[in-house]
């Protein structure tokens, strides 16, 4: 019999069971990551209802906004300007609905059969949260098809870029969520708190209006929301593929400034990313306490 | 190792003997385990080993600390006092290798419904780190042992409750453990189901170095064991094979239907010298030689007789004699212990 002589535990049968070791917390996190991809695959249907409301913002709400908001936007639709804002907020919701399946399986007991695995939590959470924002970027990445339907051309480097930072935004938001699902033990109660965190970071993060203007201390909340520097690159390399006045783009995307220096784009995608592991590593904590 | 019930060997002292020989391996050791829940005592310091190749059953009624017990020998509670090693390894400082040695099937199910059995049994062998080379062969084997090699592509939620908890097994055996935890396996089925996964248990034995080790509150399951530990309020109060156990009451029971319990409770110790208690609504007893009894207890009682009913003793006598009351009283008076488990069952 093959056997991967690595380690003491001998089974039953005189198989030995790898050891804890890097290789074998790897291929638990992948067997993790895999049950998310195949559980979307298997549940397609509701991925295409989840692309509905996007669409439902993007073309009425939209359009009925650009009405209000059409005086001195110097030629640029609304739509246009609120495109990068929609996918990112369909991704948003969908990253919490990934971070949910955490509570999910808890509720119906497949998370004891995880956690009884001689492996880390770690690797078990870190395989969750890899899977849930790759399933939250797939709507986003759809979206984009209809990126020329609103005025922003078709042009691979800035999809490229924009699904990069699409799958930073989902990785920090499901971050979030599963730093709530260590603490719920339902799915109505992770769904009431995650509402009471996503609503005032969608509306802070610059997704849906430009965050210029606003008073001082919501100023500061939106400088310290994770997903203002997640939208903000997006926006940002949509207005670089568009043909706009200065004036225009200033006004549209000002870029996010701390004092008076902008943040550069490759800075705000680190800090997305460091949030990120930050929150994830929240979540791990939680998880290694609760027994 | 398997043992006969009625074998020539089938004495109590015969069994005694050899569970007691000191060649014999222990697969799992435990020395004044302990676990506190706030006020709550779940276990109070419990001393017991299992051997390589047994059947041992923890018996006792619901909230009596079965599961508590199961749980810190699977690593899940971290006991408040004692000590236990399973497979050779303590429960508290060696969590993962106990992890690797050890199948487990919970009284709740753990299978992912949605997907199939063959990828529910592919999970759980990339967790623990199966050999890729093996674990064709071993899904195979294992799907074979409890009969669902041919259902193993259907998703878990066409499977029937009886269907789930044999998966779960096969599921435990997977990664080879040395021992199987069986928490009430048979709860939430019907009694046909029920026998059914004990004709797969008992089949698996046959086919399997493993050492099994359930929990049950059904007594006609704990005859199913080589030994089994009558557990209650958290104490282990006897512990045998089921044979011995049964032997050591010696008398049979009988239970009388009166108009007047209480009177005739009180002629059976006036008339008689018998201490008698009411148990499930009838008059109980015990006696030696029972059914010589009866024509006694018609010509002296002096009191109307409404049926009479004789049994040896089983195990549910046993659990009588050693706590008092029968397991269905015991179950019916605990209602707080059954909360506070239900409780800690949803965290």
């Amino acid at each position: 019999m093959a056997v991967e002589a690595t380690g003491t535990a001998v089974g039953a049968a005189g198989v030995r069971l790898e050891r804890r070791t890097f290789t074998h917390e790897v291929r638990g996190a992948k067997i993790v990551f895999a049950r998310e991809m195949i559980r979307w695959w298997q549940d397609r249907s509701r991925a295409v209802v989840s692309l509905l409301q996007p669409i439902l913002f993007l073309f009425v709400l939209g359009t009925g906004l650009s009405s209000l908001v059409s005086v001195g936007t110097g030629g640029i639709s609304f739509r246009t300007f609120i495109f990068p804002g929609v996918i990112a907020m369909s991704t948003m919701f969908t990253a919490m609905f990934s971070a949910a399946s955490l509570v999910w399986d808890r509720e119906f007991g497949f998370l004891r059969e995880m956690l009884v695995a001689p492996v880390s939590r770690a690797s078990i959470l870190i395989g969750k949260a890899i899977g849930g924002a790759t399933v939250a970027t797939i709507p986003g990445m759809v979206l984009l098809v209809l990126a020329g339907t609103v005025g922003v051309p078709y042009d691979p480097l800035l999809f490229v870029s924009l699904v990069v930072e699409l799958f930073l935004l989902s990785f920090v938001v499901t971050a979030v969520g599963l730093v709530v699902a260590g603490r719920t033990r339902q799915i109505q109660s992770f769904m009431a708190i995650t509402q009471i965190f996503l609503m005032p970071m969608l509306f802070l993060s610059g997704a849906l209006f430009p965050l210029s203007g606003l008073p001082a201390w919501l100023h500061v909340l939106t400088r310290v929301n994770p997903l203002t520097y997640a939208v903000d690159p997006m926006r940002r390399a949509v207005f670089a593929h568009l043909d706009v006045p200065t004036a225009v783009l200033k006004r549209f995307s000002p870029g996010v400034t701390w004092g008076s220096w902008t943040v550069p784009i490759p800075l705000e995608l680190l800090l997305v990313l460091a949030m990120g592991l930050a929150l994830l590593a929240v979540a791990i904590i939680e998880f290694r306490r609760a027994e | 190792m398997i043992y006969h019930t009625n074998g020539p060997e089938a004495s109590p002292e015969g069994w005694v003997a050899r569970a007691a020989s000191p060649d014999r391996e222990p697969v799992i050791s435990v020395r004044g385990l302990a676990k506190r829940y706030g006020d709550i005592q779940a276990v109070a310091g419990v001393d017991f080993e299992v051997f390589r190749g047994e059947t041992f059953g923890f018996l006792g009624p619901n909230g009596a600390g079965k599961t508590t017990t199961i749980n810190m020998l699977c690593t899940l509670a971290t006991p408040t006092a004692g000590s236990a090693t399973v497979a050779g390894y303590d429960v508290v400082r060696e969590r993962d290798d106990v992890r690797r040695s050890i199948g487990l099937v919970f009284q709740d199910t753990t299978l992912d419904t949605y997907l199939s059995a063959e990828r529910n049994l592919r999970f759980h062998a990339e967790l623990y780190g199966v050999p890729r080379g093996v674990l064709e062969e071993r899904m195979r084997k294992v799907l074979d042992i409890v009969g669902l090699w041919d259902r193993k592509d259907s998703k878990v939620l066409e499977y029937s409750g009886g269907m789930m908890r044999r998966l779960e097994i096969a599921r435990g055996l997977l990664h080879f453990p040395r021992v199987l935890f069986l928490d009430e396996p048979t709860i939430g089925l019907d009694p046909q189901t029920r026998s059914h996964i004990w004709t797969y248990i008992e089949d698996l034995k046959q086919r399997e170095d493993i050492t099994i080790f359930l929990t049950t509150h059904y007594m006609d399951e704990a005859e199913h064991c080589d030994r089994i530990a009558i557990i209650d309020n958290g104490a282990i109060v006897a512990l045998d094979t089921p044979e011995a156990l049964k032997a050591s009451i010696g008398k049979d029971r009988v239970q009388i239907q009166t108009p007047d319990h209480e009177a005739a409770i009180g002629a059976l110790r006036s008339r008689f010298g018998l201490e008698a208690g009411i148990h499930e609504g009838e008059v109980t007893f015990s006696v030696e030689s029972g059914e010589q009894f009866v024509p006694r207890l018609f010509a002296e009682l002096g009191l109307p007789i409404e049926a009479v009913r004789v049994s040896r003793p089983t195990l549910d006598d046993v659990f009588m004699s050693y706590t008092g009351r029968t397991i269905r009283d015991a179950e019916a008076v605990n209602p707080l212990r059954a909360m506070a488990k239900l409780w800690r069952g949803r965290r």
